[in-house]
């Protein structure tokens, strides 16, 4: 399973603003995206012959990156938008990777954006609520998005004797980085007082434990490795990427417990030729504080049930075993809804070129991002370095 | 039934018309497949576990417990304000098949995973009755 091992790299990479972007549309911000992305890379609209996005919810279209090129004058000889939640952004990765290895296209352009902040009418926000669930068999019961969560946070008490204090040590790690990261959000610490001491929203999940909402897009410009070196900055290679699709309803789960991860993660290690104690540093998705606790565990770098003492004295902090999202994640530095893992993508791409500043991990050469979406429900796992081999 | 009709009211299609009119006559009803002898929950065309078409529809215990919980304090919409708090919970029933439901009637801090539960059934309009669940009386979590 090596076949895209080592054979595709992103050579652009670029945010808009984040936040609470009332000035402008998400169309907008996905262009901006994209323009910033080919900025990066030096290349001009003409080059970009593949085009994935993801749709919006505030500003849906009915094909989504048909309407991107056009709105960019942009005819791509691949284009296609993707949903898998939270795991659409490497989801789209996997696809892009294997379209470039494949022959069907030589340079594409993922960009992606939402206004879940500032662009949502009541009924769209109604809707999205109530689209996160089976509409006969859960949503009728009154299950918000955070309950869900609280749902397998609960689980995983019960089982393994997780506290919530070490889900609160998540929110802490991922605020610490926040601060260092001056695109943040959210940039006044926090202890895991002030996360115990916040609103409960669903028992045993705080305000605090919750991720942000928020305007804001993402892009990257991918092409094969042996193209890389024409870009103006270090490429970033894919060794390993891997899915795994377990159920979209929570209530239909094999494990409350134990996630797909474990087959996307088992597929990218295997690509890739690693394992977890080669990872410098992760990006593990954090919608909600739980799912980076049973992603560290999914993932192989503690044992299952073992999560909570692993995250807590700092080891996934800067300067720890593992830091883990670095730029301060969906819980402190954005979420704009489907694109949120993006801003995990583009901001390995700075660690590993080297570029972080204050929050630059030492010597990062390998790191593993994790996106999950629906409800612990579709898993992508990806594997990036510095080197080619 | 007042306030009810604002909540999210189930749409039942052809495969789970069955269930809901089972609820509607206060019976918990579940696909058993004559192939595999499995049930299966929620409602399919087809046995999930081997594909058969041969489902036909059974009366459950109603009997099953709290596998993990979650007392809900911030409603998911207007509809649900007056229920907070309100416990969601995936309950395991006898038979097998796990299903989300609301533990109802009891003091919400007394629900805790293991508890036994027992279905009871709440009519929200003409055609909907919720499948909803209460601790069965002097029962504790196993």
């Amino acid at each position: 399973m090596d076949n895209l091992r080592g054979k595709v790299a992103i050579v652009g990479a670029a945010d808009t603003q984040v936040g609470k972007l009332p000035q402008f549309s998400p169309t907008g911000l996905c262009i901006d995206a994209a323009r910033r992305a080919m900025a990066d890379a030096n290349i001009t609209k003409g080059q970009i012959d593949g085009l994935i996005t993801c749709n919006s919810m505030a500003e849906p279209y009915m094909y989504h990156a048909e309407a991107m090129a056009e709105y960019m004058q942009i005819f791509p000889r691949y284009c296609m938008s993707v949903g898998a939640g939270g795991s659409t952004t490497f989801s789209i990765l996997h696809h892009a990777a294997a379209a470039i290895v494949s022959g069907m296209c030589t340079t594409v352009l993922i960009t992606m954006a939402d206004s879940l902040r500032s662009g949502l009418t009541r009924d769209q926000a109604m809707k999205m609520q109530s689209s996160a669930g089976h509409s006969q068999f859960e949503i009728p019961f009154g299950p918000t998005v955070p309950a869900f969560y609280a749902l397998i946070a609960r689980a995983h008490m019960h089982k393994y004797g997780t506290t919530a204090e070490q889900f609160a040590a998540i929110a802490v790690a991922c605020r610490k980085h926040a601060c260092l990261n001056p695109t943040a959000e959210m940039r006044t610490p926090i202890t895991i007082d002030d996360v115990m001491n916040s609103r409960m929203i669903a028992d045993p999940l705080h305000l605090l434990d919750c991720s942000l909402v928020s305007d804001g897009g993402s892009a990257i410009i991918m092409t094969s490795a042996d193209r890389a070196a024409d870009f103006p900055h270090d490429p970033v290679y894919i060794l390993g990427v891997g899915e795994g699709h377990g159920h979209e309803h929570i209530s239909q789960a094999q494990s409350l417990t134990t996630s797909f991860a474990v087959e996307s993660g088992r597929r990218a290690y295997a690509m890739a030729g690693l394992r977890p104690s080669d990872m410098d540093f992760a990006q593990l998705y954090d919608c909600f504080t739980p799912t980076v606790l049973v992603e560290l565990e999914d993932l192989g770098f503690c044992q299952k049930g073992e999560g909570g003492a692993f995250v807590e004295n700092g080891n996934i902090e800067l300067g720890g075993m593992l830091p883990v999202n670095t730029h301060g994640g969906l819980l402190s530095h954005c979420h704009p809804g489907n694109p949120g893992s993006m801003f995990a993508l583009t901001e390995t791409v700075t660690q590993l070129r080297g570029t972080a500043g204050a929050r630059q991990v030492k010597d990062a050469k390998v790191a593993i991002v994790h996106g999950q979406g629906g409800i612990m429900s579709s898993h992508t796992t990806v594997i990036l370095a510095r080197e080619r081999h | 039934m007042t306030g009810q009709m604002d909540k999210f009211l189930p749409r039942p299609t052809p495969e789970t018309g069955p269930f809901w009119q089972g609820c509607r006559d206060h019976k918990l009803l579940l696909q058993y497949c004559t192939a595999c002898g499995t049930h299966q929950f929620y409602p399919r065309v087809i046995c999930a576990n081997c594909m058969s078409e041969h489902l036909e529809w059974r009366e459950a215990s109603g009997r099953g417990t709290v596998e993990t919980y979650t007392i809900v304090t911030r409603a998911v919409s207007d509809a649900y304000a007056a229920d907070v708090p309100y416990v969601i919970a995936l309950i395991t029933l006898e038979e097998g098949p796990r299903m989300m439901s609301n533990v109802v009637g009891c003091d919400v801090e007394s629900v805790k995973c293991g508890v036994a539960v027992e279905v009871i059934f709440e009519q929200w309009s003409a055609e909907i009755t919720m499948p909803k669940f209460r601790p069965v009386a002097g029962k504790p979590a196993s």
